[in-house]
């Protein structure tokens, strides 16, 4: 394998790491306003336990896309340059939603107040379900292909990048990250919130299986090679799989499945460009590919040393961050107190 | 198409207003954080129950501003791909290095164990949970590193070649890229003018506490340590302005020129500072100035009859080596960033002198004026710091990678102004409302105050913490 190869390769893992793990926490912020209420409506105590879920990760979770922009620029500049700039309103949305959504996290419980409150939680929605869906667009619009002019600038709008298949991709990831974070809600949580989640995920997980179906068989027909196909197949089965673990009440697996259904999507994606890196549309001449879009020898040399050092560092030291925070967040350890048995007794009763 | 909406001008106003906003963050994130470490490290040696207060108190500001310096973060480097992509195509082989060495190298590290530690009080062992503050303190300052000789290879590009056939610069050496010359300089002077920053908001904080006659205990030795902070980072900031001074003159002498507007060639006394300059706007003649002679020579060659090359004759030297064109940066905006920037540094160090004369021996000033003083003076290091970057960008102007690259060349040839006026107005309401939101939470969060320290538990002798933050 030659070294832009294996760029290609390490590229596809730094994005597979933020979609595994920026993806769950995406979809936990989804999950507000339908696991972070109760029978008499919208519930405090629940919502600062989703936040807790996901409070110390994911600051971590994000600096993946950090990571993997910077690797795109260092390793394929042309690549970096032509998707930023063409994709500019996209990319755009995608930040002021990251921006609104990470000061939301530190901003919500600083004020007592639930007006307060609210106006964070509704960014904190909004805030994770826009990129979670703008993330899939962008990457089906790169299998897609985009017209591409000789300096291999994008030349159409924005408005071309909603074509139905950029959608359909943009709505799997969408659903992906949801059920995946609601069903890493049910992994982390204990008492009503857990089961609520479970049910959701069960829910969730048959749209999510239906969409994303459509999408990896269309990307496959249209955009795939033989090897794409057989790594869609896996994710498609890693997902009913994923969604069967969850129905019987399984949560480390259902989890763990899931995040490989969102790593063999993402990697089918990166395999079906093969040799290029985003095809241009118009003329085939005009694509960018592994070869011209890669950065010279001496610069991938150097980053593949460093990635070869810090990478295992990197995701032991991740690692131990998530086994210190193994611990299920509840109620009690929200408020501090015991959990009561009745289903909520935390609002005043005239009647009692 | 009209001015207004040329996509040049609009995507350099829009990356100067993202990149300062962000940088009102990164310098509190980097002081604070050395800064918790250090009153950490404090309370678990001594197990003095004040300093634990400290260590949370400005844990909690450091917080406040921890998350909105991660967030914009994000915006620079999608931003050189997004507004920058010719740059991002010519430079991306060297200048991309060292963006990913920082996400790999220092920001991760930071990222991860700042959670350990916000979430880690209780699951931690003492030392270990100490440990981690450290680590996300000293990621910091290893992150700015990265950070920093990225931008010195703008300034003066090192260990790469031009690749004619690819019309790319490529890295050949990343030893000469991380030895940059003006990164050494620059490193020390922006992580020690960080410190200063961080210093002035600890001693606005205790100032406000010590004017109210509360919280002596644990707001005396913050102002105190503020102080000494500012002092000590004050001094060594100048002396490695200097430094860099002589890097500027030694690989950009244009922007000396352009510091001083100087525009003839100078020797010995007639190499003079000027303090203060009344002139047409264009600066090309003075009405009046107060001049201190030799001092320009001295600032450049640390010789006092040293020879500054001056703006007239640089222009013709870069006309013969890079083509006809203006070389020359605005002028009346390099001239008076770099006092601004030496003004309020200075004013700001000079503040803190006083401040611990009139602290001395356990001493308390009673008038009223010497603490609003201190309370305001909190701005004057975070707006040297601006001036300072307006400065070192303008004053490389017309060029984005000085002799390689010129910034009209660099921007992207298919976003169109619209676009970039769309996302420049994007961006200036958001980070708008969030300054004043984040302005008034650390206010808040100050006039709080440092909260009452824990109790050890009866039986272990264990403090509890808060288990959960969010």
């Amino acid at each position: 394998m030659d070294l832009p190869t294996l760029w290609f390769g390490l590229l596809a893992f730094f994005f597979i790491g933020y979609f595994v793990l920026d993806g769950f926490d995406f979809g936990v912020g989804m999950s507000i306003p339908f696991l972070g209420r109760d029978a008499r409506g919208p519930n405090d105590t629940d919502r600062r336990v989703l936040i807790n879920t996901i409070g110390p990760i994911w600051d971590l979770n994000e600096t993946w896309v950090i990571v993997a922009g910077a690797a795109m620029f260092a390793a394929f500049p042309e690549w970096y340059a032509t998707l930023f700039s063409g994709f500019y309103l996209i990319f755009l949305v995608i930040l002021l939603a990251l921006i609104l959504r990470g000061v939301s996290f530190e901003y919500r419980h600083q004020r007592p107040e639930i007006a307060w409150k609210r106006r964070f939680d509704r960014m904190i929605v909004v805030g994770s379900a826009v990129p979670a869906f703008l993330w899939g667009l962008v990457f089906a619009n790169v299998v897609r292909g985009v017209s591409l002019d000789a300096g291999f600038n994008y030349t159409g709008t924005v408005f071309d990048l909603f074509s139905p298949y950029a959608v359909l991709g943009g709505l799997t990831t969408l659903l992906l990250f949801f059920t995946h974070g609601v069903v890493f809600v049910s992994l982390k949580t204990e008492g009503p919130i857990r089961e609520r989640a479970r049910q959701l995920a069960s829910r969730s997980g048959l749209l999510t299986i239906l969409v994303a179906a459509v999408f990896l068989v269309w990307t496959t027909v249209s955009f795939g090679s033989v090897w794409s196909g057989i790594l869609s197949g896996v994710a498609a089965v890693t997902l009913i799989a994923g969604w069967l673990a969850n129905q019987r009440k399984a949560e480390g697996w259902s989890f763990t499945f899931l995040a490989a259904t969102i790593a063999f999507a993402v990697l089918s994606l990166f395999v079906s460009l093969v040799p290029d890196v985003m095809p241009a549309t118009n003329d085939p001449a005009n694509s960018l590919t592994i070869a011209n879009a890669s950065s010279s020898g001496y610069t991938l040399t150097l980053m593949s040393w460093v990635a070869l050092v810090f990478v295992p560092l990197i995701l032991a030291y991740q690692a131990f961050t998530y086994w210190v925070f193994r611990k299920r967040v509840s109620r009690a350890s929200i408020t501090g107190a015991p959990e009561p048995s009745a289903p909520d007794v935390a609002g005043p009763k005239v009647s009692a | 198409m009209n001015d207004w909406l040329d996509p040049l001008l609009l995507s350099r106003w829009q990356f100067g207003l993202t990149t300062i906003y962000h940088f009102l963050f990164v310098p509190l994130t980097i002081g604070l954080a050395l800064t918790v470490a250090l009153f950490q490290t404090a309370w678990v040696r001594t197990g003095h129950a004040k300093y634990l207060q400290i260590t949370k108190f400005f844990g909690k500001i450091f917080l406040i501003n921890f998350a909105m310096g991660v967030v914009t973060g994000i915006v620079q480097e999608f931003q050189f791909g997004m507004n920058w992509s010719d740059y991002s195509r010519f430079v991306g082989d060297v200048f991309g290095a060292p963006l990913a060495l920082e996400g790999l190298l220092a920001f991760f590290l930071e990222a991860t164990f700042i959670g350990l530690w916000i979430f880690g009080w209780d699951r931690l062992p003492k030392k270990l949970h100490l440990a981690t503050i450290w680590v996300t303190a000293l990621a910091s300052i290893l992150s700015a590193y990265f950070i920093i000789a990225a931008n010195s290879f703008m300034q003066n590009p090192v260990g790469y070649q031009i690749n004619e056939a690819k019309g790319r610069a490529e890295l050949t050496d990343i030893w000469a890229l991380l030895t940059n010359k003006v990164a050494l300089a620059a490193f020390p002077h922006t992580i020690f003018a960080c410190f200063m920053v961080s210093a002035a908001l600890i001693v606005c904080a205790a100032a406000w506490h010590l004017s109210r006659n509360q919280h002596f205990d644990t707001m005396r030795p913050a102002l105190k340590f503020g102080l000494w902070m500012m002092v000590i980072a004050g001094t060594l900031t100048f002396l490695s302005g200097d430094q860099l001074g002589l890097a500027m003159v030694e690989t950009q002498p244009m922007k000396m020129a352009a510091a001083e507007a100087l525009y003839n060639t100078s020797t010995g006394a007639n190499a003079s500072f000027s303090i203060f300059t009344l002139g047409t706007p264009d600066g090309v003649s003075e009405l009046f100035s107060i001049r201190i002679p030799y001092l320009l020579s001295f600032l450049s060659t640390h010789t006092f009859d040293g020879t500054v090359e001056g703006i007239n004759d640089l222009q013709a030297q870069y006309t013969q080596l890079y083509g006809p064109g203006d070389y020359t940066p605005t002028i009346w905006v390099t001239y008076w960033a770099f006092r601004y920037m030496i003004a309020f540094g200075v004013l700001a160090v000079m503040t803190a002198v006083g401040g611990l004369w009139f602290t001395r021996k356990g001493r308390m000033p009673r008038k009223r004026w010497i603490w609003k003083v201190a309370i305001w003076s909190m701005p004057l290091p975070l707006a040297a710091m601006i001036v300072g970057w307006v400065f070192t960008e303008m004053g490389r102007q017309p060029w984005i990678v000085f002799s390689l690259l010129k910034t009209r060349d660099a921007v992207s040839p298919n976003t169109t102004g619209l676009e970039v006026l769309i996302s420049l107005i994007a961006f200036t309401l958001v980070y708008g409302t969030l300054a004043v939101v984040e302005f008034r939470l650390i206010k808040k969060a100050i006039q709080k105050g440092p909260e009452e320290a824990p109790t050890p538990d009866a039986e272990s002798g264990e403090i509890k913490h808060e288990a959960t933050v969010y």
